[in-house]
């Protein structure tokens, strides 16, 4: 079947979703997707990143459709005709799920473990607007936890239910889900501490935000001051390959995921053992750096690029009376300096 | 007095028991679809009706009966979507709860029709005494042998359950409703695969309305020629609407298609005009998800015809001047009505009710909610009316299921008809800080605060 997206045709297998032919294709017209995962059975249509326009339904059928698309779930006809990135009302759309997305995000960034990482950082860096139109107070949810390997933020989730499906084709025994609907729709376990298996960890993996992060690695550092490793290890959990990336700080190995491709999707699946309790460089046999993408983030400390220091012009100035200040606000009874003893 | 073809017998003493259901010719359309028809027959028979979906879309229910896959030969399905809780719509509760044999009656002549062995009737939660209605019709039929093995001799066998939600809008969308029917979270599902072919337990299955369910044992007594010759054009038969808001008679009318807006909204037969000395300001035709229409637009179109009660006539003139006759919930507003307020009260519902599976739909209806609330309470800014307006046509269209659409289509008509009464809410915040600000002073004695300025 031939199928055509933003001028590029490519023969694709009946059965091929549009996304999967833009994928086949490569390139910017491959549309974004914050909830499909082609490892997950039954992901994707639910975040509406990746509408598409579908200009010619087929061969058989010439008629445009309607509505734009959710480019995962829609199957590829014969001689259809798709625009992605060369439509103004699929970069509308884009813009719109994105401000839609970010409403109700807490942007906390800053202090996200995810950043540098992150699918939404990326969608809103392409098609986000730097002015918030949303005045009114964000909603939030009370912190939960939910087990000892993994931090659930909730704030953060976009809810694409990735991690559920993880759970459900991953685990035997699903322990958590979504609870509430509408914007109050949150991953939950309803009981403490309830997520206990071995192939939980892929969770973190699979969740395109920082909703799910690595509590092992909990802010221990940025994702690009780590140097990304491949390494293998005999690995005795049933059903984990023992192919995993090593996130490096000098010797140190600080956290330890699986596999990403380029769309962020792992190449395959490991068990909790590799990824939380073995941090021993000893443990591994290092195949050598891994690849990035050089655009990612993580190039950004690529020691191979010349690095010019940054100066602030205005630094001087900010530390002036610092001392000062740290006197002004220290507790008086708990004497900042006993030489110099405040009233 | 039009014709009355699903409350004709609704007065009758008791009717709600199988006796006097039975002795006033009730079942008489299963007995002649086992006995003398087959089921492609039956089907043909609500084809050539032309029947359409009672449930809001209008979607011809005998070419969705064709639809079904009959070929698999897996086991088919029929399910009653009694799930209504569209606001301003009580038609199925009242047909249920006063003559349920009826629809168990279409329910069986229906599933013969599609071939179904197993069906099932999902009732809304808060239904619940109706659902306590239905058992109990649903025991009789049994008892008397119209449910259960090889009905009337004839080989069919038919199960029917009812099933009761558990208070969630969004399970009246067949997918979701399918999904929750299953057991499980009331999502809607990407379609498609559509019902016809992957419904419930991946099976083929038809969802109807109540309603449309209702009609069928009337169509298959007589001819679906006769059905056709009530109402005008495509719009054949009779529809029950639901009335409520500020007219003399509210209730539940059963009326031909076809009846013009002014007679049916004036006529003592029906609601008998307004209910008070104040006029009319504004009114819903279809429940709260189509769009609303100001008072110069509801008997007369655009283009000046008369505006009729049909599916047709009610969307003349697109979303610009028209609306739908939806599920048939006739909503009526007088002047005393603030359309901000009760445009933030549909919202409200909205943002309550989104599933919050996609995007658009789970973070939009949330802000057009806080947005309209501000509004209403006299916080609103300027830009905010622009603000809806772009938040709506961002949700419109791009969701999974039509809750995204029925979300922003109120929004919209209300700033399209409505706009000044928005920019009077944001201009003069001390006029509208009491709930009641239209009543002493209506707005059409304000109008001249918030109109064009010519210095």
């Amino acid at each position: 079947m031939k199928v055509t997206i933003d001028g590029q045709s490519i023969d694709v297998e009946p059965g091929t979703t549009i996304l999967q032919a833009a994928r086949m294709i490569g390139g910017d017209l491959v549309p974004p997707a914050m909830c499909y995962y082609s490892k997950l059975k039954g992901s994707g249509g639910k975040c509406r990143c990746c509408l598409v326009e579908v200009s010619k339904g087929s061969e058989a059928d010439p008629r445009p459709m309607p509505k734009l698309m959710a480019s995962c779930v829609t199957g590829c006809m014969d001689g259809m005709e798709v625009n992605s990135k060369s439509s103004d009302r699929v970069t509308e759309a884009r813009k719109s799920v994105t401000e839609f997305l970010l409403i109700n995000h807490p942007l906390d960034c800053p202090v996200c473990d995810q950043a540098g990482e992150c699918d939404l950082q990326n969608l809103s860096f392409e098609h986000g607007n730097p002015k918030s139109r949303f005045i009114e107070e964000k909603r939030t949810f009370e912190p939960e936890d939910i087990g000892p390997n993994i931090q659930l933020h909730m704030n953060r989730c976009i809810l694409c239910q990735r991690c559920v499906q993880v759970a459900d084709q991953l685990t035997d025994n699903r322990v958590h889900g979504v609870l509430d609907r509408g914007d109050h729709a949150n991953i939950s376990t309803g009981i403490s501490k309830a997520i206990d298996n071995e192939f939980s960890g892929n969770m973190i993996d699979v969740c395109p935000v920082g909703a799910l992060t690595d509590k092992t690695f909990r802010f221990k550092s940025r994702v690009w001051f780590n140097k990304p490793y491949n390494a293998h290890r005999e690995c005795t959990t049933p059903g984990c390959c023992g192919k995993t990336t090593v996130w490096m700080f000098g010797g140190e190995i600080q956290r330890v995921t699986g596999r990403k491709d380029e769309y962020h999707e792992v190449e395959e699946f490991i068990c909790n053992s590799c990824r939380f309790d073995h941090k021993n460089v000893n443990d591994w046999v290092i195949e050598g750096p891994r690849e990035f993408e050089k655009d990612s983030v993580i190039n950004q400390n690529n020691y191979t690029q010349k690095l010019e220091k940054v100066e602030i012009a205005t630094e001087k100035n900010i530390l002036l009376g610092r001392d000062e200040d740290r006197k002004k606000i220290s507790m008086a009874e708990i004497p900042l300096n006993t030489n110099n003893k405040i009233s | 007095m039009s014709q009355k073809i699903l409350l004709d017998k609704i007065n009758i003493p008791g009717i709600k028991t199988y006796e006097v259901y039975r002795q006033n010719g009730g079942y008489t359309s299963v007995e002649k679809a086992l006995k003398t028809l087959t089921p492609d027959e039956v089907t043909e028979e609500v084809k050539k009706s032309g029947l359409r979906g009672r449930g809001g879309a209008g979607f011809p229910a005998g070419m969705k009966w064709s639809f079904i896959d009959k070929k698999s030969g897996k086991p088919r399905h029929l399910v009653c979507n009694a799930d209504e809780s569209e606001p301003g719509t009580f038609k199925d509760r009242y047909l249920m709860e006063f003559i349920p044999h009826l629809l168990i009656e279409g329910m069986i002549t229906s599933s013969f029709a599609l071939g179904a062995n197993l069906s099932y009737i999902y009732i809304r939660g808060e239904y619940m005494w109706v659902y306590k209605i239905l058992e109990r019709a649903i025991a009789e039929a049994k008892a008397a042998g119209w449910l259960g093995k090889n009905i009337l001799g004839s080989g069919f066998d038919l199960e029917l359950h009812v099933h009761c939600g558990a208070g969630a809008y969004i399970c009246g969308e067949e997918t979701a409703l399918i999904e929750s029917l299953e057991g499980k979270r009331g999502n809607p599902r990407i379609k498609p695969p559509f019902p016809a072919v992957s419904g419930l337990w991946a099976n083929p299955t038809v969802v109807n309305n109540v309603e449309t369910i209702a009609t069928v044992p009337w169509i298959i007594n007589n001819s679906g020629d006769d059905y056709a010759k009530i109402g005008i054009g495509r719009s054949t038969g009779t529809k029950l609407i639901s009335a409520s808001g500020h007219i003399k008679n509210p209730g539940v009318y059963e009326i031909e298609l076809g009846l013009s807006v002014d007679e049916f909204m004036n006529s003592d037969e029906y609601l008998g005009g307004m209910s008070s000395s104040r006029p009319l300001k504004a009114f819903v035709p279809g429940g709260s998800s189509v769009p609303i229409l100001p008072a110069e637009l509801i008997f007369k179109t655009a283009n000046g015809e008369d505006r009729l009660m049909t599916y047709e006539s009610l969307s003349d003139g697109g979303f610009a001047t028209g609306s739908m006759l939806g599920s048939g919930g006739f909503i009526v507003y007088n002047d005393t009505a603030c359309v901000v307020r009760n445009t933030w009260n549909f919202a409200r519902f909205y943002h309550h009710e989104s599933c919050g599976q996609c995007t658009p739909c789970r973070e939009g209806t949330g802000w057009l909610e806080k947005i309209l609330w501000r509004i209403e309470n006299g916080q609103g800014r300027e830009e905010d009316i622009e603000l809806l307006w772009s938040i709506q046509s961002k949700i419109e269209g791009n969701t999974i299921c039509p809750l995204g659409d029925a979300a922003s289509w109120p929004v919209a008509a209300a700033i399209r008809h409505f706009r000044d009464e928005f920019e009077y809410h944001v201009r003069f915040p001390e006029k509208i800080k009491n709930r009641d600000h239209f009543v002493a002073e209506p707005f059409s004695q304000v109008k001249h605060l918030v109109g064009r300025q010519t210095v």
